[in-house]
């Protein structure tokens, strides 16, 4: 396959950053995008031009750190998929394809397509977890789950933390993101006890830090790599509700 | 020459640990307070040592090169983690979790780390169940369990194919509990560059911020290295595309002893390689095996005319077809160790039965288990790496069966650690892959989830709390001192000596190259004529890496090529030592499948006589090891030929 990229290119956080184009030849449909981007690399260092930068990791979909947003798309074109799990075959022989970072405030760039989300660690960090100290948990049988609140629970622990659901909103609104660690834990009998503190700190974290509101546009859902489902949004609204109200 | 002591406490086996438990020496709250640890890595074993070391009250600082303590490669771990709760009431206990991990490591593990590895599994479930970790439910609301491979009974908790996943965030968020708490403190996108030894004491770190280049130092009273595996020497392996063993070998290179490096592991179930441009492999999982049977053609011609494109898969008919697994060992069937499967997938793709476009390839089949099952609970055990499947190689595997060949995965080998997971050097301990400890010469499948969690929650809080206890009245060594200052030194010398060659070639260039020597003479079948050439062979592409290589940009800057080339560097010596220790492990055992030592069926052959040992090699320089013994003793087990038939 001929292709014809034009790639975001920012030295660093403070530069401003431009579109460079870049044509690649005799790419196999097979082929990853992001190893498609490896070929892209290796001749750019032998022609001594700067590589381009971007996060990627495991290559299988589950890590969450690749963050490419692709002809408009994050992760691009292919649904339910990461961009590492995207592949040639979803192009055509001469497509022109547009590469940039993730767009929102609290996600700045750090240089090219690579970008800055330590906001979702912080998030977390508020009350996105259980507090139970080590050594200190009872018999797991003692805890009964019933099966379909724990697939609902697993439906939303499946998110991998990328981002895309940001990148994807016209808000920059994380309430996907949010909601998704919000509803696990609502689901299951052990989170009760924090739920309503939980989900008053994360909201109000994740409103310090930047993130805009959601106002039902339910892009976050249409580009999840891993189909989280806009209900989480429900049930996190009704969480907070609950929360304010008692 | 430091001494092997694995200070394995006395006592009958099933009570060493809570003996030495009662026994050790504690530190008290306001002393704890006083005591640094700095943890290597954010995986299962790392976020997990470090959450609970905060939670006890000592200061942590945890580091990690991706961009959050979340995206560590126990992530990607799918079917599941082994513990003796023995819910099924299908006869499992500790005893038994214990025997089939010593068994399936072929008879190369420490006894008492592995039995305490399976005293301590139920209490892991508990832990991640507390934590809210979504395990799969049956529907009066009881945990599921499924089998994996290497054992008879049903001992595995699964989060669908996302085990990992839900443990690594469990550990995670644990781990964000206490970075809000402030007893731990994060540096994401950081990487270890070495360790500094003080009096011959672990007492820190270099680590290097990788969004500005800079050098730092960093003081621990105690180092945790926690760093995964080192399957990336194969270049090509189901490891993350970061994953790297430089953290262990930068210790190594300062007395902390490398055990076992030729202990790698081959999984069976790998989607196969394509082309060349492919940077990684991905596993499907072994829980896969559960319901998949494995085939190949019983015909040559069928098998030649698949790989042509001429004959389908679906059209082979049943009788037609070799079910080499249940047919080799009809007692595990298609649930053999790792091992055992990899090599049979082998013999019949060189025997001129593979399948694919490459003949690299067997088949996982689904059709009889939909047909009893029906779709739909394939689905719901499987979706997502049926889902993944399709999306890598545009087949639908509930109408086709699956194509997959071995790849590299695992590193049972690494360093060697006493029953404390202490190294031989002094206040440097090793948790998890990164560690050689308990799984012999192979892993059974869902024991590392289990090993990293172990290490974690439940055995460095211990042990490391005895060491730390003798360290009360160390005060705080400033960074200023000497050591730091020489150790800094040394990283930037090495970052600007690669800087500096300007080469022709790319980092990748020399990490695809390596890649390859390791597969062809140091992978699934090594003989004595393939190992000295390998080792010839990395030594000249060492030579050429270091006179030829290219790295863009500068050491003062975000530089990808340059953290890669790091790497590549560690990778080009530790290819070396593996081949060096396949070399002199004459015998057979687990993953280690020397050619020359097999029996007539084809299977392992262990010689105890002689190598019934752990090879912990000290580093002396470049390319000049020195092998050492541990040999192992087992009080409990009577050692056999490992038999699945």
């Amino acid at each position: 396959m001929k292709l014809i990229l034009k790639i975001w290119r920012q030295k660093d956080a403070k530069s401003s950053g431009k579109f460079v184009t870049y044509n690649l030849d005799n790419i196999s449909p097979n082929c990853s995008f992001l190893e498609m981007l490896d070929i892209l690399n290796e001749q750019l260092i032998s022609q001594d031009k700067d590589p381009v930068v971007f996060d990627h990791d495991c290559r299988e979909g589950i890590c969450g750190m690749c963050s490419l947003y692709i002809n408009g798309r994050p992760h691009g074109p292919d649904d339910a998929v990461t961009a590492c799990q995207l592949h040639m075959r979803k192009f055509r022989d001469g497509d022109t394809i547009i590469i940039e970072p993730w767009r929102a405030k609290p996600f700045p760039v750090i240089k090219d397509l690579m970008v800055d989300r330590t906001a979702f660690d912080k998030i977390i960090q508020e009350g996105g977890y259980i507090s139970v100290n080590t050594g200190g948990a009872a018999e797991a049988s003692s805890i009964l789950v019933s099966k379909k609140n724990a697939e609902l629970a697993m439906d939303a622990a499946a998110c991998i933390g990328c981002g895309a659901c940001v990148a994807a909103c016209k808000n920059a609104s994380a309430m996907l993101f949010v909601s998704a660690k919000v509803s696990q834990f609502a689901l299951l009998p052990q989170g009760q006890l924090e739920a309503k503190e939980r989900v008053k700190k994360m909201v109000k974290k994740m409103d310090e830090l930047g993130f805009g509101n959601c106002t039902n546009t339910y892009a976050c859902e249409a580009e999840c790599p891993k189909l989280i489902s806009r209900s989480n949004i429900a049930r996190m609204n009704r969480e907070f509700f609950c929360a304010k109200v008692s | 020459m430091a001494e092997l002591n694995a200070k394995v406490p006395s006592g009958p086996l099933s009570s060493k640990w809570s003996r030495y438990k009662d026994h050790q020496n504690l530190v008290n709250p306001n002393n704890k307070r006083k005591l640094d640890i700095i943890v290597v890595g954010t995986g299962l074993a790392g976020a997990s040592a470090a959450a609970s070391l905060g939670e006890m009250g000592f200061n942590v600082k945890i580091f990690c090169y991706q961009d959050s303590p979340r995206r560590a490669h126990s992530i990607a771990a799918q079917g599941g983690i082994n513990a003796a709760k023995n819910y099924p009431n299908d006869g499992d206990s500790i005893y038994r979790l214990f025997y089939d991990t010593i068994k399936g490591g072929d008879y190369r593990a420490r006894e008492a780390n592995v039995y305490r590895l399976a005293e301590v599994s139920n209490a892991i479930i508990d832990q991640c169940v507390a934590q809210g970790v979504p395990f799969a439910r049956e529907y009066g609301g009881s945990l599921e369990n499924r089998s994996f491979g290497g054992a008879q009974v049903s001992r595995t908790f699964f989060a669908r194919g996302q085990t990992g996943q839900q443990l690594l965030l469990g550990a995670y968020s644990a781990l964000s509990r206490q970075i809000k708490l402030g007893t731990v403190k994060m540096f994401n996108r950081h990487e270890m560059m070495d360790v500094v030894i003080i009096d011959g004491k672990a007492r820190g770190i270099i680590a290097r911020d990788l969004i500005t280049g800079k050098l730092e130092r960093h003081f621990g009273h105690a180092v945790v290295i926690a760093s995964g595996g080192y399957g990336n020497v194969f270049y090509l392996s189901t490891n993350a595309m970061g994953s790297n063993g430089s953290a262990i070998w930068q210790i190594f290179k300062k007395g902390a002893f490398f055990a076992n490096p030729c202990f790698t592991q081959i999984h069976p179930t790998c989607i196969p390689v394509h082309g060349d441009y492919q940077s990684k492999l991905t596993l499907m999982s072994e829980s896969l095996r559960n319901d998949g049977r494995i085939w190949v053609p019983k015909k040559k011609e069928d098998a030649e005319a698949n790989r042509k494109g001429k004959l389908k898969a679906n059209d082979i008919p049943e009788e037609n077809r070799d079910y080499f697994l249940e047919r080799r060992y009809p007692a595990f069937g298609n649930l053999v160790p790792r091992d055992v499967a990899s090599r049979a997938a082998k013999e019949r793709c060189d025997a001129g039965y593979g399948v694919g476009p490459t003949g690299l390839a067997v088949f996982l089949d689904f059709k009889e288990s939909i047909g009893r099952l029906g779709k739909n609970v394939i689905e719901e055990r499987y979706g997502n790496l049926f889902q993944m499947y399709e999306k890598i190689v545009d087949e639908n595997p509930y109408e086709n069966p699956m194509m997959i060949y071995p790849a590299v995965h695992y590193t049972m080998g690494g360093v060697w650690v006493d029953y404390e997971l202490m190294s031989t050097v002094t206040g440097l301990f090793v948790a998890g892959e990164a560690n050689f400890s308990d799984h012999g010469a192979n892993r059974l499948g869902a024991s590392a989830l289990m090993q990293g969690l172990a290490d974690g929650y439940f055995v460095l809080p211990y042990t490391l709390q005895n060491y730390l206890s003798g360290e009360i009245k160390v005060a705080r060594i400033s960074t200023d001192k000497t050591e730091f200052a020489e150790t800094e030194k040394n990283v930037r010398q090495r970052l600007e000596k690669l800087m500096a060659i300007k080469g022709t070639k790319t980092v990748d260039h020399f990490h695809k190259e390596l890649g390859k020597i390791m597969w062809e003479n140091v992978g699934m079948g090594r003989t004595e004529a393939r190992l000295k050439k390998a080792i010839e062979l990395i030594r000249k592409l060492r030579a050429e890496f270091w006179k030829d290589v290219k790295i863009p940009g500068t050491p003062d800057e975000l530089n990808v090529e340059l953290e890669k080339a790091n790497r590549v560097a560690d990778f080009m010596e530790m290819g070396e030592l593996i081949a060096l220790d396949a070399l002199d492990r004459k015998e057979s055992c687990g993953g280690h499948f020397r050619e020359e030592y097999q029996t007539e069926e084809g299977e392992c052959l262990r010689n105890d006589q002689d190598y019934k040992y752990v090879a912990a090699w000290e580093y002396k320089s470049e390319g000049n090891f020195v092998l050492h013994k541990e040999p192992l003793v087992y009080e409990e087990i009577e050692v056999k030929q490992r038999v699945y038939k």
